[in-house]
């Protein structure tokens, strides 16, 4: 499998105060194969949205490099930038202000189309009808506005939108977590739907860590702007290395009685400290349970623990 | 058999809208027993927050309670109390705890003043003892600290402290009912853990009854004793936990159970979706409210709302299915994982 995306020691600094930097992406590294499903998780703020805008350009990275098909695409001229933006595609959290009011659907998924000077005025509209007969909707619903539609099918004309302009990769943003649950579980299966039907490839972004193994091949886990594992997903839920990992997924409530009255919680201490001051050393280890002195003074690295498992901890070294 | 110490009946909420009358709880029955947890399980707007504010009356213009809706708070009628003797039940007797603890706490106040504030009123309190009192009840709720904490603002708080903060002002009066509406949606999962957790101490401790409101099934199965699931205003099946897992009868419930992904459920397989929308509840339907989405729907289901047919003691369910000249289906087959 080839690398479409390649994330090299991505940072993305924020200044909030006179000498002081919000870091909310701090030395990231990961890539993406073509075709598959990389999830991010971590708890809010830990700079998983950032990260994901920062791949896209939306921001301008304050180092480090993202590679697309091997070139970076923070050395892209203006042409090639513009075509990387046609590729590289996103779909919002919240679709109640990710959709222009006051454009028709039409308007709002054609609007790709029309600056990347795709087609005509007329083949984009069957173009449009058919999005929308992709999504789950009806081609009669082209000359609504989106006031006129649910959660669910704002985030099916979302998701139309992005795939205007034939992608090759999508960053979900957190698509579902403002939906209700069994609208979700409709919005999750179309995704992986088109994901088969277009060979696309996606970063998925959620807090939800059952949906996120629902849906992806591989899982990063990011904690106060590092990551601090990533592996297959079934390696990351059954052989979970990182203490921090452990305890995100002992947290996660199961809907099932029986196993929920018989599960021992790994209970983290405490809030994710400020992203401002980040504590020395590991930024975990003032909630970790088995820290170290050593985890107070260094910061621990990515490291290769096992095939396609990296893990930033100290422990059995 | 425990006391039971709030009996709804016949709730009858209603919204007079520009668009017309919403009602957003229709008939609605449950009660409460003494230390239990009762989870009010639904997606949003199948009226689980206006039925939780309906029992201590905190619906507001333009919403109404219904004549012949039935309230009973330790044999006492509720639904006919006026607004100051309300005041005297809310605090002291039933407290409530919201979603969104920021906006639920005064910017402009320091939080131990807000925790004293409900001892000076329902307890005739002096400030300086209600203050002392406050700052006790914020270390009982594991606030680190609580003597800086209780001098400082909401904003100073993370989201966590905050929701801490509330229920330490929701119980400090030591109330027999706490209302819990959502009270983890906003938090992240490792915070999310440490509430519910706070929360079941605190039952066992001050013996208080807690009355759920929440959409995520993973926190009910933890926590509750009963859960009753509603749908386009009503309660379609109410039961024991375990029953209502295990054994739902509804097919609504089933549905629901069996679109959330477990962490044991294979990677990519197609999630149970539920085809549709909730119903406009300006116009609800006249038969069930779930049968337009529904796989085994009758033709009965659209036109007459089904009466609760008894599973077994505690547990029943409306659905037509369940009368016995209904066909037999296997509705619950694919529930296995």
């Amino acid at each position: 499998m080839s690398k479409l995306i390649e994330v090299k020691n991505l940072k993305k600094h924020f200044k909030v105060g006179r000498n002081l930097y919000l870091k909310a992406v701090d030395d990231v590294s990961f890539y993406i194969n073509k075709g598959e499903t990389l999830g991010l998780v971590g708890e809010s703020g830990c700079g998983k949205t950032t990260c994901g805008r920062t791949i896209l350009n939306l921001y301008d990275p304050t180092g480090g490099e993202v590679l697309y098909h091997g070139r970076n695409i923070y050395d892209f001229a203006r042409n090639e930038m513009k075509s990387y933006r046609k590729d590289c595609q996103i779909i919002f959290q919240d679709p109640y202000s990710s959709l222009n009011p006051r454009m028709t659907v039409e308007t709002i998924i054609a609007e790709g189309l029309r600056v990347h000077n795709m087609m005509n005025t007329k083949d984009a509209r069957s173009k449009v009808h058919e999005l929308l007969e992709m999504v789950g909707l009806n081609r009669e619903h082209a000359n609504r506005f989106p006031h006129e539609f649910s959660g669910g099918q704002r985030q099916r004309i979302g998701i139309a939108r992005s795939l205007a302009v034939d992608p090759k990769f999508i960053v979900c943003d957190e698509p579902i977590s403002a939906l209700d649950v069994s609208i979700q579980a409709q919005i999750v299966n179309l995704l992986i739907k088109l994901q088969s039907e277009l060979d696309l490839t996606y970063l998925f972004i959620a807090h939800d860590l059952s949906m996120v193994k629902h849906i992806s091949d591989r899982v990063g886990v990011m904690y106060l702007g590092s990551i601090v594992e990533i592996a297959k997903c079934d390696e990351l839920y059954s052989k979970p290395q990182h203490p921090y990992t452990k305890a995100l997924l002992s947290a996660v409530p199961i809907p099932d009685p029986e196993v929920e009255e018989n599960r021992k919680r790994i209970m983290l201490q405490g809030d994710v400290p400020s992203p401002i001051n980040v504590p020395k050393g590991c930024k975990f280890s003032g909630r970790c349970t088995i820290a170290k002195d050593k985890c107070f003074e260094e910061v621990p690295v990515l490291r290769e623990v096992d095939k396609d498992h990296f893990v930033s901890c100290f422990i059995d070294q | 058999m425990m006391e039971k110490i709030l009996e709804v009946k016949d709730l009858n909420v209603s919204f007079n809208t520009y668009a017309g009358e919403v009602q957003a709880v229709r008939g609605v029955s449950f009660d409460l027993k003494q230390k239990e947890c009762l989870a009010i399980v639904g997606e949003s707007g199948s009226g689980k927050s206006v039925t939780a504010k309906a029992i201590i009356k905190l619906i507001h213009d333009p919403g109404v309670i219904k004549k012949g809706s039935s309230i009973k708070y330790l044999g006492e009628e509720l639904a006919n109390k006026n607004f100051d003797q309300m005041r005297k039940i809310r605090g002291s007797e039933i407290s409530m705890i919201f979603q969104d603890a920021l906006t639920s706490l005064n910017p402009t106040k320091k939080v131990g003043h807000q925790v004293a504030q409900s001892l000076i009123i329902h307890q005739k309190m002096g400030k300086r003892e209600a203050f002392d009192k406050a700052v006790e009840m914020l270390r009982f709720v594991k606030i680190p600290n609580p003597e800086r904490r209780a001098n400082q603002y909401p904003h100073e708080f993370s989201g966590g402290m905050r929701q801490r903060a509330m229920i330490a002002m929701a119980l400090v009066n030591k109330p027999n009912i706490l209302i819990a509406d959502e009270p983890t949606t906003a938090l992240d999962v490792t915070i999310q853990a440490q509430i519910i957790d706070l929360l079941k101490d605190m039952q066992e401790e001050l013996n208080t009854a807690i009355v759920m409101i929440t959409h995520d099934l993973g926190v009910v199965a933890g926590s509750a004793d009963r859960i009753a699931v509603m749908y386009g205003g009503m309660i379609v099946e109410q039961g024991p936990k375990k029953e209502i897992f295990y054994r739902p009868k509804h097919p609504y419930t089933w549905a629901l159970l069996n679109s959330v992904p477990r962490l044991n459920t294979k990677s990519k397989e197609t999630l149970y979706s539920i085809k549709g929308t909730p119903p406009d509840l300006i116009q609800p339907p006249l038969g069930c409210p779930f049968a337009p989405r529904c796989e085994f729907r009758l033709n009965i289901c659209n036109e007459k709302m089904p009466t609760a047919y008894p599973i077994i003691e505690g547990h029943d369910a409306k659905c037509w299915l369940l009368d016995e000249r209904a066909p037999k289906v296997k509705v619950f087959e694919r529930l296995e994982v």
